[in-house]
């Protein structure tokens, strides 16, 4: 009898225990997925004037991604390290230039990329290696990555921004987005920027 | 009963453990290859080598298929030793593609970067090729295992090497040593800072 009772005590206190192991992980952070909104994250404003002046962002040091003037925002999640994010460098670049070279989509659409465990040094290496035309922020301790639910990189969300800063993500996924015209395609179906639907 | 009930235990503490299984592999490149080693020990090895003294030479097989010497490089070039642990595992798989864009930054420190770890040819032939075309050598200290890497003290008691980085001056004299948390990427600040110091001399 003693045993058994041992044996019950036991099993509640293992059940206990991984019960607040679970609700513990449920902290983790979820990587958004469309129709969510995106995690609450601070980003340095930059101290070059023209990434400021792209963004839309005036004073202030950090900035939140729904604050971009922008009716359509893509965030990179990248890395300097990351031989995927390497290869797609030349492809994100192509994307901005037919963004900036299309009168009806220039200023509507902005990109940023965020160096997940990058230090500045590594992202300025990274900007300068692949003349990265849009902003790039490092992230060295990992506390965006952790906010996107630590996913692997190249990693891209497309996120709408209404008239009213509330915003919607549209487009969540991992790797390479292939062709930067098809890409671009999309992300102005899936917005509803073809049809004014957005900003 | 007492039995079942700790078994039960057990199952069920497995089965949270391993639904709690991070991401460790930061780059999609390597899709699901890359093998989670868990949390490791910072640092499994002492030092055998110190600031200021003559670096041990060596010759390795290198996956081209030649054998490098280090003292080769004597009077010619900077030498930087980038120690990683073991192929196909996290932190490592991420290390070296970062240093195949700065070659620019090492030639304009009259560098040269040599990669070493323990594991055999083969196999190092296979997990670079995911990175892409590496401008550096990638040299097998994998027979005798690890002989270099106990030489520099870098060799941890399970037969890996230390995450380690040793500058190396043109006269042979190592001039930095980093052997850090093997479950950390050392920023490329401190390498290039420390290739600079070479030049202020």
């Amino acid at each position: 009898m003693g045993h058994k009772k041992a044996g019950t005590v036991f099993y509640l206190i293992a059940v206990v225990v991984s019960l607040l192991f679970l609700e513990a992980q449920s902290f983790a952070f979820n990587t958004p997925q469309n129709g969510d909104a995106l995690p609450d994250i601070s980003i340095p404003v930059p101290h070059n004037e023209a990434e400021r002046d792209y963004l839309g962002i005036k004073g202030g040091q950090f900035f939140q991604i729904p604050r971009i003037k922008a009716a359509v925002v893509i965030v990179e999640i990248f890395s300097m390290y990351c031989p995927h994010c390497q290869r797609e460098a030349p492809e994100v670049n192509r994307l901005y230039t037919l963004i900036e070279n299309n009168p009806g989509l220039r200023g509507k659409i902005k990109l940023i990329g965020l160096g997940t465990g990058n230090t500045t040094f590594e992202v300025e290496v990274f900007r300068k290696n692949y003349k990265v035309p849009f902003p790039l922020f490092a992230d060295e301790d990992f506390t965006f990555h952790e906010r996107f639910g630590e996913v692997r990189t190249p990693y891209f969300i497309g996120v709408k921004i209404n008239s009213d800063q509330s915003h919607q993500v549209f487009y969540s996924r991992l790797g390479g987005f292939g062709g930067a015209e098809e890409f671009l395609k999309l992300v102005v179906q899936l917005s509803g920027l073809g049809k004014g639907g957005a900003q | 009963m007492r039995r079942s009930g700790i078994g039960m235990g057990i199952l069920l503490a497995l089965t949270v453990v391993l639904m709690s299984t991070t991401v460790l592999a930061r780059s999609a490149a390597f899709k699901d290859n890359i093998y989670n080693p868990g949390q490791l020990k910072p640092v499994d090895s002492d030092l055998r080598v110190r600031v200021g003294e003559p670096a041990p030479d060596f010759t390795l097989p290198a996956i081209t298929g030649e054998r490098i010497t280090l003292s080769r490089f004597r009077g010619r070039k900077n030498v930087v030793l980038s120690f990683v642990p073991a192929a196909w595992t996290p932190v490592c798989s991420d290390q070296w593609p970062g240093y195949n864009i700065v070659k620019d930054l090492f030639d304009a420190r009259d560098a040269v970067l040599l990669g070493i770890t323990v594991d055999n040819i083969p196999t190092l032939f296979a997990w670079t090729n995911q990175m892409g075309e590496l401008w550096f050598p990638v040299l097998s200290d994998f027979w005798p295992h690890g002989a270099v890497a106990d030489t520099y003290g870098v060799l941890r008691s399970d037969g890996t090497a230390e995450r380690a980085i040793f500058i190396i001056d043109k006269d042979g004299i190592i001039r930095s040593i980093l052997v850090g948390d093997i479950n950390k990427r050392p920023p490329l600040d401190y390498l290039i800072k420390e290739l600079d110091k070479l030049g202020d001399s």
